[in-house]
């Protein structure tokens, strides 16, 4: 099976703080990757090396070699904006616009040109909303704002939001950190369904979470990708002795 | 199966070219403000930076007693009756002696020539002479105000052919001063009377000077500095220390916030009707002006003041309550003195809002003409009541002014003003800088 | 005995008591070992203000009551005073024994002052309403406010039968703020932008201070560039060539340079406005592939919305009541015209023009002036407050 992303020798900085060691990593697509480790670990910031959220971040430097379907997107000649449009994001803690749901979902498909008229923005919509489970909730209050939903709904309409742009590949960076464990539930069930359609990242910070949702598993200790594997693998028999004692709660 | 990304995709192109037209307009619009504020200081500068020189004509003045003291007993009050008119008539005629002495010729009436010298230049001369009365009699070289016209040829303000079509002066005025130039009788110089002189009529726009306009923004500083910084301090101790949460705090809340949006100019009619109207306190007065700007000033000192008090952690009152000093100490003791930094930068900053506010001060009537010093104290005018003027005011008071020469005096003053802001505000930026304290 | 002199008996009194109290103290320390319950200066504070602050609260509430009554000074009042504070000081001394806790006493006197000092915002408000109420209703005793408010002529005369039409006025000044504003918020707007999404560390770092300097340049400064340098300019390259005018103070003048005096205050207040939009919602924008701009034009701009809108609100009140900008710019002439290269004139022109020179407070053509003070304080009022609202709700929302 050929990967999705593949990264060779990345390393981060945040100025003179040396963030991402050398991390080497091969994530298949259609399949749900777990990044797991400690608090401060590096995991949310080799997550966002994925989609270059890290340029918005003055002191931020990246090297090494990251490719998507064989492209190095650090290229000088790829655009960011078309890279994000294709590595979708949601984010630790439900960010909706200060707009309705309807416009929060058509944000991404307007801005990229996806839906040729509105009745084919309406599907996308539809769509998107029903993909994350928030169709039924949400389909009578639809010019409502985003901002009036619960926790866990505005997670969902988040999801909605980033599947509404078509994306091959979905990041999540803790996602479900904010939300309450029956929107937990929601979330993570959704996350396994979207796996049919995309290959899903997920950082964690919660190891029954990785292990519920995800095929495949990376721990992070200190910027150092200390092992990866399959998840199974990961939590039943880890090699590296740092993961063992991470996995049993020793550190962490 | 997918865009590659190595392409930008022409719908991507296109969002990429409206981004840097975005941004293309926001440097416009730094470049706008960034352009407007040259243009301003350059006009400004070019305008009134020729107000600081002023050109001179030395003259050999002969003061022969039968005109000026006939009784010839030197007794003061009898010479004091002397008038300038006299004195110009013993002007022009030394001017034209020393033309004849330089043997140059002018088709000029003696009236015309006697235009080249300000019209201030006979009281100049009278007042040397009431001053030393011994001089009567004898012959005195004096260096006096070339007229305003003279004055505007040497800073290029007026060229021959504008003294073609005035009334005021003649090329052959210019000529005249040219060869009295070429002769080491004329001269250019830093123009210290514009800073000390008080104003000068319509008619010597070369003698008017912002003595009295500097003096009397100073004390308006001082009455200012003397009420609004205890008051505001206080007021904002109370706020934000004392005060309880209810319904009459938070009237003055909103109350302090919308005085500082209230219009200027609405300060000026209540210092007309509360100060001058209704207290009767001496029109044009600093102590009205200063009355009025304390009121204005207030809101600014108050919410810079109470911004510097929130700074202060709560732990240092708490060490100070936890060491048994009350309330009242903690304050006093330590939180006003780890905040003083802030208040005395949100009062300078106060006070040059003040020293620089002209609408309030036309309507309480310091936009009169005013020629003698105001002294501090008088025991008829009291603290600060003897009729002044401020420097934004004589501004504008020689806006108003029909001869071309009080713009560059207006410009001239403009410069002192702004000169005196960049002053407080460098201190206000010093103390910001060294005391600053990040907790 | 005038009220100066009651003022100089009653500070040689507060010497005095702050002597005697220290004296006393003294002698009490001496005569018994017991500790006393507060310091030795507390308790001279304590006979200064004892005496001092009820001594000239009843100097200022005679010569309120003077001035009331219209009657001569008696020197009762100042009497009075005198007694008040000597008494104040004596109880004060009377009262230094070793239990008395004269701190609290301070305290509550210093608190007095405090309290005192911060009605003094409240006092300020109920002048401003008061003197301009007065007048007014002198005024339109005199003036029909029918005519005051819905006229379209304004053409004092003081031998009488005067227009006071407020209408020309109100349309000058709304004309020139709207113009200011033209200029003033997008350019203010978008250097705010510029400053806080896109300008390296160093250029913001010298870009703001500059545009700051405009905002501490005082309005006279402003004024005399209009007269000197914007009015010409327009006159000769604008409005003489299009056959728009032939005057160099105009609606245009003045509302430019407003609008420059302005910039800076939009742009601060913008800039504030667009930094408590949370960094989340930009990266939510971002990751979805959305360019800088358009994070900015559809989730930024929108979601500050409603503080830039009570930042412009802010700032049409600053431009409606502003002064010297309009004195010297905009003209004397009242005028009803499209036409933005004709002299028009304001509120603050006739406030200014009808108040100083020779004023008879007896005429309407003075009097008016109150009236039309009046009005403007109503309309700053009313933008003001509501601007602060929107600005507080939306300060909230973030929090």
């Amino acid at each position: 099976m050929t990967s999705k992303i593949s990264a060779q020798n990345v390393q981060v900085f945040y100025g003179d703080n040396h963030a991402i060691k050398d991390v080497n990593v091969e994530i298949a697509d259609h399949e749900v990757t777990a990044f797991i480790g400690p608090s401060g670990c590096g995991k949310s910031t080799f997550l966002r090396t994925i989609n270059r959220m890290n340029d918005t971040i003055d002191i931020c430097r990246v090297t090494g070699d990251i490719r998507i379907d064989g492209e190095d997107i650090y290229d000088p000649k790829v655009d960011p904006v078309q890279l994000r449009a294709k590595v979708g994001m949601v984010f630790q803690k439900p960010n909706p616009f200060p707009k309705s749901i309807y416009d929060n979902v058509a944000y991404g498909p307007k801005i990229h040109g996806l839906a040729q008229d509105k009745a084919a923005l309406d599907e996308i919509v539809e769509n998107a909303l029903r993909k994350a489970a928030l169709w039924n909730e949400a389909k009578d209050r639809l010019d409502a704002p985003g901002t009036g939903l619960s926790g866990g709904q505005q997670q969902r309409l988040c999801i909605a939001r980033a599947i509404a742009t078509a994306p091959e590949v979905l990041l999540m960076d803790e996602p479900c950190s904010a939300l309450d464990p029956i929107a937990t539930a929601q979330v993570e069930e959704l996350i396994d369904e979207l796996r049919q359609s995309f290959s899903v990242v997920i950082v964690t910070h919660s190891m029954q979470q990785a292990a519920r949702v995800s095929q495949k598993t990376a721990f992070f200790h200190l910027g150092n990708l200390v092992e990866f594997d399959d998840t199974d693998k990961i939590f039943t028999n880890p090699e590296d002795p740092r993961t063992e004692s991470y996995i049993s709660g020793r550190i962490g | 199966m997918t865009r590659s990304l190595l392409n930008v995709d022409a719908r991507t192109a296109k969002r990429n070219a409206s981004e840097k037209r975005f941004r293309g307009y926001g440097l416009a619009a730094i470049f706008v403000a960034v352009l407007a504020l040259i243009m301003l200081m350059t006009s400004i500068l070019t305008a009134g930076l020729s107000a600081f020189q002023q050109t001179y004509i030395t003259i050999d003045v002969a003061l022969p007693e039968d005109q000026l003291d006939k009784s010839g007993v030197r007794d003061p009050a009898a010479m004091a009756k002397v008038t300038t008119i006299r004195y110009a008539k013993v002007l022009k005629q030394a001017l034209l002696a020393q033309l004849e002495a330089e043997g140059i010729t002018t088709t000029l009436s003696d009236k015309d020539v006697a235009k080249i010298l300000s019209k201030e230049a006979a009281a100049t001369v009278r007042s040397r002479v009431l001053a030393n009365p011994d001089l009567i009699g004898t012959t005195i070289r004096i260096e006096l105000l070339a007229s305003g016209r003279i004055d505007g040829f040497y800073k290029g303000r007026v060229t021959m052919a504008s003294a073609a079509l005035d009334g005021n002066t003649s090329p052959e005025a210019l000529q005249l001063v040219e060869q009295l130039a070429e002769r080491g009788w004329v001269e250019t110089k830093f123009n210290w009377a514009f800073l000390t002189a008080p104003d000068a009529s319509d008619q010597r726009p070369e003698a008017a000077g912002l003595g009295v306009a500097i003096l009397g923004s100073l004390y308006m500083m001082f009455v200012v500095l003397f009420l609004a910084l205890p008051i505001g301090v206080a007021a904002s101790v109370y706020l934000e220390e004392f005060a309880p949460k209810n319904r009459w705090t938070d009237i003055i809340e909103v109350n302090i916030a919308n005085l500082a949006a209230v219009p200027s100019i609405v300060y000026g009619i209540l210092g007309l009707a509360i100060f001058i109207n209704f207290a009767q306190l001496n029109q044009s007065s600093p102590l009205v002006g200063g009355l009025v700007l304390t009121l204005m000033t207030l809101p600014t000192i108050i919410i810079s003041t109470r911004a510097a008090l929130k700074s202060v952690p709560p732990s240092i009152r708490d060490a100070a309550l936890g060491v048994g000093a009350s309330k009242m100490q903690s304050v006093f003791h330590h939180v006003l003195p780890l905040a003083a930094p802030g208040i005395l930068t949100g009062t300078i900053i106060g006070l040059a809002q003040a020293l620089g506010e002209t609408a309030p001060l036309l309507l309480i009537g310091m936009v009169a003409f005013v020629r003698e010093y105001p002294a501090a104290y008088t025991s008829d005018a009291g603290l600060f009541g003897e009729a002044s003027t401020a420097l934004p005011v004589q501004v504008f008071n020689w806006t108003q002014r029909a001869d071309p020469a009080f713009v560059e005096r207006a410009s001239g003053a403009i410069i002192t003003l702004l000169v005196f802001l960049l002053f407080m505000n460098a201190i206000a930026i010093y103390l910001r800088r060294r005391f600053e304290r990040r907790w | 005995m005038s009220l100066t002199l009651a003022i100089f008996v009653i500070c040689t009194i507060a010497i005095t008591g702050w002597v005697s109290a220290l004296i006393r103290v003294r002698k009490l320390q001496h005569l018994q070992a017991a500790r006393l319950a507060a310091l030795p200066k507390q308790y001279a504070v304590n006979a200064v203000l004892s005496g001092f602050i009820p001594g000239i609260s009843v100097i200022l509430g005679s010569a309120l009551a003077l001035r009331f009554s219209g009657a001569a000074p008696s020197g009762f009042g100042a009497f009075c005073a005198v007694a008040v504070a000597a008494l104040g000081t004596v109880v004060a001394l009377a009262r230094i024994t070793p239990d008395f806790r004269a701190r609290v006493h301070v305290e509550s006197w210093i608190k007095t002052l405090l309290i005192i000092a911060s009605s003094i915002a409240i006092l300020t408000t109920v002048g401003i309403v008061l003197s301009m109420v007065f007048e007014s209703v002198n005024f339109f005793q005199q003036y029909g406010w029918t005519g005051f408010f819905f006229s379209a002529e304004w053409s004092p005369n003081f031998r009488g039968n005067s227009a006071l039409g407020i209408l020309p006025l109100l349309w000058g000044t709304l004309y020139i703020s709207f113009i200011a504003l033209l200029f003033a918020v997008p350019v203010g707007l978008f250097a705010a932008i510029y400053l806080s999404e896109y300008a390296s560390h160093r250029m913001r770092a010298w870009a703001k201070p500059v545009i700051e300097i405009l905002a501490g340049v005082p309005t006279i400064v402003y004024g005399l560039f209009a007269l000197i340098t914007v009015g010409p300019l327009l006159r000769d390259y604008f409005a003489a060539p299009m056959g728009l005018g032939q005057s160099a103070s105009s609606v245009m003048t003045a509302g430019l340079v407003m609008g420059i005096m302005l910039i800076p205050f939009v742009s601060s207040l913008s800039d504030d406005i667009i930094n408590a939009v949370p960094q989340a919602m930009r990266d939510g924008s971002y990751g979805l592939g959305a360019t800088q701009s358009e994070t900015i034009r559809q989730v930024v701009l929108p979601a500050a919305l409603p503080g830039i809108v009570g930042a412009i609100l802010l700032a049409a009140s600053r431009a409606i009541g502003e002064t010297m900008i309009v004195v010297l710019g905009a003209g004397a002439a009242a005028r009803l015209s499209l036409n933005p290269f004709e002299a028009m004139t304001t509120v603050t022109v006739k406030i200014v023009s009808q108040l100083t020179g020779d004023t008879d407070f007896a005429a309407p053509e003075t009097l008016v002036a109150f009236a039309l003070g009046l009005t403007l304080f109503v309309i700053t009022l009313g933008l003001n407050v509501f601007a602060l609202y929107i600005v507080r709700k939306y300060r909230e929302q973030y929090e």
